[in-house]
């Protein structure tokens, strides 16, 4: 029965062999939690496990109080009958797939993943098990995500050209995992000083603790009042579009980095100037790829729809189900969230 | 093809209308003029014949990427835009660097797939996609699917035209007008100085619009300085008599010819060189009123119309404005004075022109109580005109308004939802509602818009959690919300389940404060279509 290794319910996914949740929703007594996002990483359980690499990002997120053990990747440990272990997914700096052997059997949940290169985290480990649950956030041949470095060519093209019409150019992306990438890449192209919005400042720290190389960077909030951002690039995360904060950056041209640009349509119905298309997701290659390397027999799907997936692979030979067949789980997350 | 994808990227890569506009002028200043025609064209909305159907694109699509079709079916019920379904499904490959120039596309290639057979039509899309770079793959399926849509108006071209060539915007509006054909030489003559014989030809004067009236009436200063007329509900038309021609032109700038015999023939009568702008209502003279929008729809859809529908539904122009009178253009002259000569123009004229009476009023408020008889003389309201005012080009605030009865109203519950297009894609935007029958909801409309992006992104997940059923890409949902809608007009239906058929059906609200219980009945709405 897949169901002793893992059962949906509505504090989250549980492990009922070893009891202890994944990324659980509510406060449980144990938690396993894969990386430190918000719709994962939640206050209120009285223990966690995590991997090494994202202990102090998690610590940001679970407060000074939380109790917190960490874990080399590959390093084992025993959680009831189980015993675990955690490997890189390649998602954001300390994210970690979670492998559980139990019962006679090995369970893989990868939690959320890419296959892309990222200068910022280990890279994601196929791990050999029986059953996989796999994310599926972009769930569907189009997307396919192009080269990282056209990429940022497009986006120091862009950014020389608001320099050359003397405006700022406002790049919009997530504060944790995204924001980081993009200060790694861009430190290889330019050694300029990029700007950034309060809420990335001090993640962007924990990753320089973390060894991460990037650009120079400032806070906003730093620099002299009536600072004039013309021909400067400045980091925000999207909850700060159309937000007071954007005064100062008066005739900005506005970007928006995320797996979403893929569409057109995702990126006019935002009213971005420009959409890049750097996603800490896998996409549809990168999906079928992770659900052929770990050779499980039976794969369990998870976010959103994920229905184009499972048919896919199923007509690939694959047993592929939706996690919700195993009992039903609140999603964490909005049909947008996650990119 | 390569500068003209140039173009397209700029304009789609800035939300700033002045860059778009920029960007254009300076595309139209450099580019080659058989190019530059083609994409005045293109941009402001015009469209290729199609050659090629959905379904071959899919096959086609199919063929090159090995995809099931019900894969190919849900991705671009998620992308919303088959072009661009098409572009992202592709394998990547490298283009093989040739450059096809847009005019070629346009008056050579793409036309030339309707000369094929459809397997042949299949293997040469596949052969095109393959040499091209995806940016243009996408360019190319939308020439051919349909017009470009990437935030450009008509005449937001106009005035990038008019900063190209240092001309008036009125006159390039006037220049493209009616059904510009795009040559080398025709992109030419746009930039040519004013003549004195512009207004000559088959080409229809740009319309003048009105706009919804948003603030309080009496607003507007002196009654006396307005005329009242009642708004209408037909089709707004261009009537010209020059030379030996009679030209009826819709205020879409596409020609109706053939289509409303009786008006071309009572034009006949009319002196050479007069242009009048009216609306054509199907009205038997022997009734006090228009007959509904419905009998007119049946006239439209007709190129040539046979005897029993001319009989039964016959046609008259409502003239509301005189342009030109002996060749010479009027529209400078105060609407007062227009008015005049068109009353003389028409005064002993047959009665299938009338002229559009004037309400009379002394006060506003003398308005506010006629316009409340607006439904039960089938208009849709009043028209408020200054009596100073010139004939100017589109839709200008200020001198024409158009004042409409409030709308009708309904609470309906939502049934069915679908994916939208454009910048909707990917969401549940295309909402179906119905109302109750005895026990039973049934749909009665459909509508697009009226929500908000944040109740649109809550709608749309509650959707996807509450989905019962699946048919293709509409689902249909647990009955549990309620919307208020309004409407313009409703009728009986013999096409419509319901048995009404309701005309602009829009969101007003979303009912949180009301439970699906309720909602109105259909026998309400009888009584509405009925009344």
């Amino acid at each position: 029965m897949d169901s002793d290794l893992l059962l949906p319910r509505p504090e989250g996914l549980y492990c009922p062999a070893g009891d202890f949740y994944i990324d659980p929703m509510l406060p449980v007594a144990r938690a396993v939690v894969t990386h430190a996002h918000g719709d994962h990483a939640r206050a209120g359980s009285a223990l966690y496990h995590v991997a090494s690499a994202g202990a102090a990002l998690m610590r940001e997120r679970l407060g000074a109080t939380a109790t917190i053990r960490a874990y080399d990747y590959g390093e084992r440990f025993t959680l009831g009958e189980t015993v675990l272990s955690l490997h890189p997914s390649g998602h954001v700096l300390g994210a970690a797939q979670v492998r559980i052997e139990g019962r006679g059997k090995v369970a893989v949940v990868s939690g959320d993943y890419k296959r892309d290169p990222d200068p910022t985290c280990a890279p994601f480990e196929p791990v050999p098990c029986d059953v996989f649950v796999t994310e599926s956030t972009f769930g569907l041949p189009i997307y396919r995500w192009p080269p990282m470095s056209e990429v940022i060519h497009d986006l120091m093209a862009w950014w020389a050209a608001c320099a050359e019409r003397g405006i700022p150019a406002v790049l919009f992306c997530y504060a944790l995992g995204k924001a980081q990438r993009i200060l790694a890449e861009l430190a290889t192209r330019t050694d300029r000083t990029v700007y950034l919005h309060g809420a990335m400042v001090r993640l962007v720290e924990d990753y320089r603790e973390a060894g991460v190389r990037m650009v120079m960077t400032e806070a906003v909030s730093e620099t002299a009042r009536g600072r004039d951002f013309a021909g400067e690039l400045i980091l925000a995360p999207p909850s700060a579009a159309g937000a007071p904060w954007m005064k100062r950056f008066s005739k900005a041209s506005t970007g928006f980095a995320s797996g979403w640009m893929q569409v057109r349509g995702a990126r006019r119905r935002r009213g971005y100037d420009r959409g890049f298309i750097v996603s800490d997701h896998a996409d549809w290659p990168g999906l079928i790829r992770s659900v052929e390397d770990c050779g499980a027999k039976r794969i369990y799907v998870t976010h959103g729809d994920g229905e184009a997936l499972i048919r896919y692979l199923r007509e690939r030979g694959h047993d592929a189900r939706s996690l919700r067949s195993l009992g039903a789980m609140p999603d964490a997350r909005a049909s947008e969230e996650g990119d | 093809m390569r500068r003209f994808a140039a173009l397209y990227d700029a304009l789609d890569r800035t939300a700033s209308t002045s860059a778009k506009r920029d960007a254009m002028a300076a595309y139209f200043a450099d580019a080659p003029a058989e190019d530059a025609a083609w994409a005045v064209y293109v941009l402001g909305g015009g469209k290729l014949k199609r050659t090629a159907t959905s379904t071959e694109l899919r096959t086609a699509l199919a063929a090159e990427t090995g995809y099931a079709d019900w894969l190919i079916d849900d991705s671009y019920a998620h992308v919303g835009d088959l072009a661009e379904t098409i572009a992202l499904m592709l394998p990547r490959r490298e283009a093989d660097g040739t450059d096809t120039p847009l005019h070629v596309w346009m008056e050579a290639r793409l036309p030339s797939l309707a000369r094929l057979e459809s397997t042949e039509r299949v293997e040469t899309l596949r052969d095109w996609w393959r040499a091209l770079p995806a940016a243009q793959v996408f360019l190319v399926n939308k020439l051919l699917t349909g017009s470009l849509r990437v935030g450009v108006s008509q005449r937001l071209v106009v005035q990038a035209i008019a900063q190209w060539t240092s001309l008036p915007t009125d006159l390039i509006a006037h220049r493209l007008s009616g059904t510009w054909k795009p040559s080398a030489d025709a992109f030419r003559a746009l930039a040519e100085p004013e003549r004195a014989d512009e207004h000559a030809g088959e080409r229809p004067y740009p319309f003048f619009l009105a706009s919804p009236l948003e603030h309080e009436v009496d607003t507007l200063g002196a009654v006396s300085d307005w005329l009242a007329e009642w708004k209408w509900d037909g089709i707004r038309a261009q009537l010209m008599r020059r030379g030996d021609e009679v030209i009826l032109w819709s205020r879409g700038e596409e020609r109706l010819d053939g289509r409303f015999p009786e008006l071309e023939t009572a034009a006949r009568t009319l002196p050479d060189g007069c242009v009048i702008d009216g609306e054509i209502l199907a009205w038997s003279l022997d009734e006090a009123h228009p007959l509904l929008f419905a009998a007119l729809q049946k006239r439209i859809g007709k190129l040539k119309p046979g005897p029993k529908l001319l009989a039964d539904t016959p046609v008259r122009l409502m003239a509301y404005d005189l342009l030109e009178l002996d060749g010479k253009d009027l529209r400078e002259a105060p609407l007062r004075e227009r008015r005049t000569r068109l009353a003389a123009l028409l005064d002993g004229h047959t009665t299938t022109f009338m002229l559009s009476p004037e309400v009379p009023a002394h006060a506003w408020a003398d308005l506010a109580a006629i316009r409340a008889e607006s439904r039960e003389r089938r208009t849709e309201g009043l028209m408020l005109k200054r009596l100073d005012s010139p004939y100017r080009v589109g839709r200008k605030r200020g001198d024409w308004w158009k004042w409409k009865v409030d709308p009708y109203t309904i609470d309906a519950v939502l049934l069915y939802a679908q994916p939208g297009h454009g910048r909707r894609s990917g969401l549940f935007t295309d909402y179906t509602f119905g109302v109750w029958d005895g026990e039973a909801l049934v749909p009665v409309a459909k509508a697009y818009s009226g929500l908000d992006d944040d109740e649109i992104g809550r709608l749309d997940r509650w959707i996807r959690a509450n989905t019962i059923d699946r048919f293709g890409p509409v689902r249909s949902v647990q009955p549990t919300h309620v919307f208020e809608l309004a409407f313009e007009a409703i009728q009986a239906s013999g096409r419509h389940k319901a048995g009404v058929a309701v005309r602009f059906p829009r969101i007003l609200r979303w009912r949180t404060d009301l439970a699906i219980r309720d909602a109105d009945k259909l026998d309400d709405l009888r009584r509405l279509a009925s009344g």
